[in-house]
């Protein structure tokens, strides 16, 4: 064998070695790799205790209400099977709307309300000009609009 | 034209990241330029003949 | 072609010369294509219907976010010819690929910031996906800082190209990262098994921006190489014989 096939050998064998000690490591921190948590996580208890955590789904059609401070907003958050109640105080952010997806960072209460620090807007892969958008929505109609929505959450 | 420029109020954001972006790839040119000068000087100083040339001047 | 004529392409003397004539088409190119791309981004693809004109800020954040992974590939598959071969011109060019490669890197966490901000309504968030992309800009640094650290060229050829090996395990965790976890970043728009998921026009201007970025690494990257041959191979026969040398 040649000095030469040896090295690719150790180069190859070392790569392999990287690569699995590396799947082993990213696995074991699965669960610190995962940004937010579902409505249907929070209702099985799969979320951590007395720490903040970021839950994500869809706002909920007719969901959101304002207080009378204007500063204040509640909504409910959603991945079809189940939802969560959040309330808010601050600015959304532009894209923030009922039935598209957000993020929010907080605590839940012991009255299952989530109580919000910061909320973003998760938008999906899509673009397309608006009245392409309108085309897309009328031909499909609203239930496979809201079964694509659910696959970009579960993404 | 100001339609255009104002870029449906994301102005700062659009024009930031395309401004952003072609300034990183002028400065890399630039650089790169000057670190080719600078190589080609050093090259021209470790030839055998340039460092006669030197001597000479030097004599 | 026989493995003689390898390694006549693979030395530097032989390599400095094409590498000149084949820079100003890339150059141009490159230019070319990200003129015809930039005025089709901001000024032919419509407006977005979720995200109005903020979106445009994905003509430049894919093409470099594409490259800045692409360029560590290439940088590692020089990296394990060099460790394999011992070839000087495969050390050199992965040194080469390293600077512009954290610069696409870093092009690509900017613009995906000013992006963040007025659409998820944050600059930053620690997701994988920017978490993950963020750990290839640091492998980038650490591969420059370690050939700065090693005086000797040889055995930092050697150790950069180690380190751009391992760091290769990071290109597909960034890829896959909007697959693999919840993230914030929303998926692919393109990808090689399923239908893209953007109006033409759009797709359109953000593949041609793709392809400037790639006329401009490799144009830069040539250039780059031509330029490190100078450095290290400075009072050999064949630079000295060089007209740009010679002269003046």
């Amino acid at each position: 064998m040649k000095a030469r096939h040896r090295r690719f050998i150790w180069i190859g064998a070392g790569v392999a070695v990287l690569g699995a000690a590396s799947a082993l490591v990213l696995n074991a921190f699965q669960s610190n790799l995962v940004f937010f948590f579902t409505p249907t996580q929070i209702a099985a208890n799969e979320v951590p205790r007395n720490r903040a955590f970021r839950i994500g789904g869809l706002v909920e059609e007719k969901s959101l209400a304002r207080e009378s401070d204007g500063l204040t907003v509640r909504f409910v958050v959603t991945d079809t099977a189940a939802s969560v109640p959040v309330v808010y105080k601050g600015i959304l952010p532009d894209l923030f709307k009922e039935g598209k997806g957000v993020v929010a960072q907080g605590e839940i209460g012991s009255d299952g309300v989530f109580r919000a620090s910061e909320v973003l807007a998760k938008h999906d892969e899509n673009y397309m000009p608006p009245a392409a958008a309108d085309a897309v929505n009328k031909a499909r109609g609203t239930t496979a609009a809201a079964e694509k929505t659910t696959k970009t959450l579960q993404r | 034209m100001n339609e255009f420029f104002a870029m449906g109020g994301y102005a700062f954001f659009v024009w930031g990241s395309f401004g952003a972006t072609a300034f990183v790839v002028v400065v890399e040119m630039v650089a790169l330029r000057a670190r080719r000068r600078r190589a080609l000087d050093e090259a021209r100083l470790a030839t055998p003949d340039s460092l006669t040339a030197a001597t000479q001047g030097v004599l | 072609m026989t493995s003689s004529s390898w390694y006549r392409y693979s030395s530097p003397a032989t390599f400095y010369p094409i590498a000149g004539r084949l820079i100003p088409w890339f150059g141009w190119a490159a230019a070319v294509m990200a003129a015809i791309g930039t005025w089709i981004g901001l000024a032919i693809a419509p407006t977005d219907f979720q995200q109005g004109d903020a979106y445009r800020i994905i003509f430049i954040h894919v093409a470099s976010a594409w490259m800045s992974m692409f360029m560590y590939v290439v940088m590692a598959a020089w990296s394990a010819l060099f460790l394999g071969f011992n070839t000087r011109l495969s050390a050199m060019m992965a040194q080469a690929m390293a600077p512009t490669g954290a610069l696409m890197t870093l092009i690509a966490l900017v613009t995906g910031s000013l992006w963040g901000k007025p659409t998820w309504g944050t600059y930053w968030a620690w997701d994988a996906r920017m978490t993950s992309e963020l750990i290839l800009l640091f492998l980038y640094m650490g591969v420059i800082a370690l050939r700065n650290a090693i005086d000797d060229p040889r055995r930092a050829d050697r150790a950069c190209a180690v380190l751009s090996l391992v760091g290769v395990i990071n290109v597909p965790i960034i890829y896959y990262s909007v697959k693999w976890w919840n993230t914030l970043h929303q998926g692919s728009s393109v990808s090689l098994t399923a239908a893209p998921k953007m109006a033409m026009t759009m797709l359109t201007g953000m593949l041609i921006m793709a392809l400037a970025a790639w006329f401009y690494a490799i144009a830069v990257a040539l250039y780059r190489v031509r330029v490190i041959m100078l450095e290290r191979e400075r009072g050999s026969a064949w630079v000295g014989e060089l007209q740009e040398v010679k002269s003046r």
